[in-house]
């Protein structure tokens, strides 16, 4: 049984703090039920289940921590992964930037739960993969896809009396649908914490469509282009930057958000007025446990107000350190937009390119944030408000901040999930001008 | 895919509580030198395999992990944190129905696994019905009951905690002495003991050990705003903490003057130049963008071998099972049939999964098969993928390769990247002797930035240090370097290898791949490689 009650999460943290002489002691317990599904060759592949649930308990004596987990809850485990913990922080060197356990918060409970999602079965499963897979084999097409789904909780305590408990799921379907001869290939994805809303027999439409549309590719000159990036295109290069967005890299003078001189870019306009980010626990579709990693409470916060940087990430440690009031680790990301679709986007533009997703995104220069990476699954050239036909792939050398400092428009926001972190997006269409792509990639 | 964890590590946990579940439970560190008795997980192993049997399975096999993981993370002169990790349970996976069904679980008890072999059962009829083709597996041999381990001098499990923190803090203060700004140092330290038995008759012990000692050191000049990053020269090794005795046997001082690292790494010494080179970044001339004959030394060369030559070569890619996450490839089966020209005559790539020293050795694979060195490209001609069992049949080969691996107990086992290295020149050439012939180039130390196409055919590569070359002389250390690529015309481009005394491994620690996704470790060598006629491009920009 990896997902406790209230009840039951309660008990085990309030036995395990009692059982600290440490100065201080923080314990949680985490569990989750993952199961998947993959498929590809129009086949299933692999399909499982594993569940897990696990206790990490945390002491400190003075400046000394240690941290040590297990996963049995009979009273002389507890006490024992105590008495663990507190052998380990004995050991422990001094850790000059340590940060007491966070005193008592107040929490509002967020929207993270769905009974459907949680209840999903191997069944369930199994018709995800052939609503998947039935439409392409009777068009000829070739599926290779996956869900996975789960159900977990997460409930903490500490010494100092601050206590949380929620439970969350969520669920994250993709296919890619090449045609038999490999000229063409679309995709689709569907990132939900409800899968109420989640019907893979009509997603797995829109992968098909792209693949048969994205054969018979021309080839364009590289250079600079305007572009419109679909939602999924557009997250890869915004969800890298944000992980460029500490202040104290910044303040050390080694981020794009460091001042020449010293500081950091804080408070200054660093993108284009169209350019709004804001976080949000509790945001419909996209809500987020309502605590950071260090127990502080998340609440709605501008990130980027009309393109100026207004809050940037503090530690614990380095908002001390700067005399600013700590704040927690946003959980989301939402950008905002407008009301367009990416079919009105296209409407609108007289001569640009179409990027259905993006891949295998790198950093190439961190002082810049210069990214590297390719489109696929579908890209287009548009002249006069239409797609006119599909053409290959390129390789672009951008970076998100120059990239939005060129916003033409954007869109209607959707939630995405980013190819490198789980955490939930919420992000538009967007039209963008002078996006830089530097070769031509032969890959379908 | 490469994946980017190293900085996912690199600041992860620094005074948080949360630890990362890919990686288990947190233990003490006296626990690292013990491990579970081979009867029990036998014991264990049966009770699954006889419950699948029950229960319809037409095979199954059973694995039995526990993997240990230390970390040790640092910056300047401060230890950030320590974590000791062990997560310990069962995978079971079988064969119903003619489909693959898999459950795993951390209860360690003959009924938690029988239960879950059960689960993995019902997991397999249930997909059954949706499949065109029962699954086929390539023959194995039963191994009975065998055991190996890597062959370690030093068990970096067991060495103390304090001479850990102690190398790390010396490594440190050495390159802020040295003028560096900020550095982040790190111990990743691996041990996987994993049992294997299947209904095909084999138990299989295994011991594995891994060893990663990365570092980031950072120059900033505040007046400019400019600041460079310089990333250790160490390989992540299958070896244990002798790695870094800093042996002098294993350093090779390159034409240029920069020390480089073979089966022993000097981490300090290291740190002292990157410390003096990452400020001699800030100041180096820009790349002008152009065609170069680029010299790359093995441990640059190590990733562009992974990308578009490991990669492209692994059969569940050739054939579509990755073609929702890491990707198809452009090395398509007609190719192989064909022995396409992949790259000059001058190119010689190995698959190894035997050896010593690198990431990948182990004497049996994930689901049993004895592991083997087999040729992929041979006078530059293709000659062969990597498959595992239940692909075999498809190449048109009786057997595996032996190259199926899961990273966890929890994570169902699947064809992985074997070692895949370049032979060296079979005629004696050093580095000087490649470089004295090189009209206009340039010569590139480390590895950095990479992307490459979902087939394999586009990449881009950095490196960590650009030195131009000029009539037959280095002339000078330049910046902003990145080269495109085409797979095949680069690897025809392959003008020149050095001789096996260049010859050194270089790898990737966290190599992602699947759904969900797993890392595995791989190691790939190469001696010093001469490529011509290749695009290179400047990768400086303005945020104005």
């Amino acid at each position: 049984m990896s997902i406790l009650s209230e009840a039951q999460a309660k008990a085990i943290l309030t036995k395990v703090v009692g059982f600290s002489k440490a100065d201080e002691c923080t314990a949680q317990l985490t569990g989750s039920i993952r199961g998947n599904v993959r498929f590809a060759r129009n086949d299933v592949s692999t399909a499982g289940i594993t569940d897990n649930i696990e206790l990490s308990v945390q002491v400190a004596y003075g400046k000394r921590v240690g941290i040590a987990t297990i996963n049995q809850f009979d009273d002389a485990a507890l006490e024992r992964v105590v008495r663990r913990a507190e052998e380990l922080a004995k050991l422990a060197p001094e850790n000059p930037e340590f940060m007491p356990a966070v005193e008592k918060q107040t929490y509002t409970a967020t929207p993270t739960y769905s009974a459907t999602t949680a209840g999903i079965t191997a069944d369930y499963r199994a018709k995800v993969a052939i609503d998947s897979i039935a439409p392409c084999r009777a068009e000829k097409l070739i599926a290779a896809g996956y869900l996975e789904d789960q159900a977990g909780f997460v409930a903490f305590m500490n010494s100092k009396g601050n206590y949380g408990y929620q439970t969350g799921t969520s669920a994250d379907y993709t296919c890619t649908v090449r045609t038999e001869d490999g000229r063409g290939s679309g995709w689709v994805g569907h990132n939900v914490q409800d899968v109420a809303t989640f019907n893979a027999g009509e997603d797995i439409r829109v992968a098909m469509r792209k693949a048969s549309a994205s054969a018979e590719a021309k080839a364009l000159e590289p250079g600079k282009y305007t572009v419109i990036l679909e939602p999924a295109a557009a997250a890869g290069l915004i969800q890298f930057m944000f992980f460029y967005f500490d202040a104290r890299s910044a303040d050390e003078g080694r981020s794009f958000l460091s001042k020449k001189g010293g500081g950091n870019k804080l408070g200054e306009q660093v993108f284009g007025p169209q350019v709004n980010f804001f976080a949000d626990p509790a945001y419909p579709g996209a809500a987020v446990y309502p605590w950071d990693e260090e127990g502080l409470p998340r609440r709605k916060m501008p990130i980027v107000e009309n393109g100026k940087l207004v809050n940037m990430e503090y530690s614990r440690y380095w908002s001390q350190k700067q005399g600013k009031p700590a704040m927690a680790q946003p959980g989301n990301l939402i950008m905002t937009g407008g009301t367009k679709s990416t079919a009105d986007l296209v409407r609108t533009t007289e001569r640009g390119i179409l990027v259905s997703r993006t891949w295998y995104i790198r950093m190439v220069d961190p002082q810049t944030v210069l990214l590297t990476g390719l489109t696929r699954d579908g890209t287009f050239y548009i002249e006069n408000g239409q797609i006119k036909y599909p053409i290959k792939n390129f390789r672009f050398n951008e970076s998100p901040v120059i990239m939005l400092n060129n916003v033409e428009e954007l869109g209607k926001p959707v939630r995405v999930k980013g190819d490198e972190a789980d955490a939930p997006m919420v992000v538009p269409p967007m039209k963008l001008r002078d996006f830089t792509f530097t070769s031509l990639s032969d890959a379908v | 895919m490469h994946r980017r964890d190293f900085l996912a590590f690199g600041t992860m946990g620094v005074g948080g509580l949360i630890l990362p579940s890919m990686f288990g439970k947190v233990i003490a560190a006296e626990e690292l030198s013990s491990a579970i008795d081979v009867a029990v997980k036998k014991s264990l192993a049966d009770a699954a395999m006889n419950a699948a049997k029950s229960a319809g399975a037409t095979y199954c096999d059973v694995r039995v992990g526990r993997y240990l993981r230390q970390f040790v993370i640092t910056r300047e002169r401060n230890v950030e944190n320590i974590v000791n990790t062990e997560s310990t349970g069962v995978g079971i996976r079988v064969i119903a129905g003619g489909a693959w069904g898999f459950a795993a679980t951390n209860e360690m008890t003959k009924e938690a696994v029988a239960k879950a072999a059960t689960q993995a059962v019902a997991i397999a009829k249930a997909n059954a019905p949706t499949q065109s083709a029962p699954v086929q597996l390539a023959p194995v041999k039963g191994a009975g009951e065998v055991n190996w381990r890597t062959p370690i001098v030093k068990n970096s499990m067991t060495v103390p905690i304090k001479d850990k923190v102690d190398l790390l803090m010396g490594v440190n203060a050495a390159a802020m002495d040295a003028g560096a700004d900020f550095i982040r140092s790190i111990l990743f330290l691996v041990n996987e003991q994993k049992y294997f038995a299947s209904t095909d008759g084999s138990y299989i012990d295994q011991d594995v050990h891994r060893i990663w000692a990365p570092m980031e050191v950072t120059a900033v000049d505040k007046a400019t705003g400019k600041f460079r990053v310089r990333e250790g020269l160490s390989a992540p090794m299958g070896l244990g903490f002798e790695y870094l005795d800093g042996a002098a046997s294993g350093k090779t001082v390159l034409p240029n003057g920069v020390t480089v690292y073979g089966n022993s790494y000097d981490m300090k010494e290291d740190a002292i130049a990157a410390a003096k080179q990452a400020r001699a970044k800030i100041k180096a001339p820009s790349v002008k963008p152009g065609k170069y004959d680029l010299v790359l030394d093995p441990s640059h060369t190590w990733l562009t071998i992974h990308e578009s030559v490991g990669h492209p070569l692994e059969l569940d890619r050739v054939l579509g099972y990755e073609a929702n996450y890491a990707g198809t490839s452009f090395a398509t089966m007609d190719k192989l049939k064909a022995n396409f020209q992949y790259g000059s005559d001058k190119v010689n790539i190995v698959a190894d999964k035997t050896q010593p020293g690198s990431l990948g050795a182990v004497a049996f694979d994930d689901e049993g098969v004895k592991t083997k060195k087999w040729d992929l490209i041979r006078n530059g001609k293709l000659v062969g993928y990597q498959a595992i069992r239940d692909q075999a049949h498809i190449e048109g080969k009786s057997e595996s390769d032996g190259c199926c691996y899961a990273d966890s107990w929890s994570n169902v086992q699947f064809q992985r990247m074997a070692n895949v290295s370049l032979e060296p020149g079979k005629a004696k050439q050093s580095v000087a002797d490649m470089i004295s012939n090189v009209e206009d180039g340039i010569y590139i130390i480390g590895d950095g930035s990479f992307s490459i196409d979902q087939q394999r055919y586009n990449a881009q590569f950095g490196g960590q240090l650009f030195y131009e070359i000029k009539q037959g002389k280095i002339t000078q250390q330049i910046e902003d370097v990145a080269y495109q690529i085409r797979t095949p015309e680069f690897w025809n481009g392959c003008a020149g290898v050095c001789d096996a005394s260049d010859y050194r491994l270089g790898g990737s620690f966290f190599d992602g791949k699947g759904q969900p996704a797993q890392v595995s470790a791989v190691s790939h060598g190469s001696s010093t490689a001469r490529f011509n006629g290749i695009n290179v491009i400047n990768t400086a920009r303005s945020l104005g």
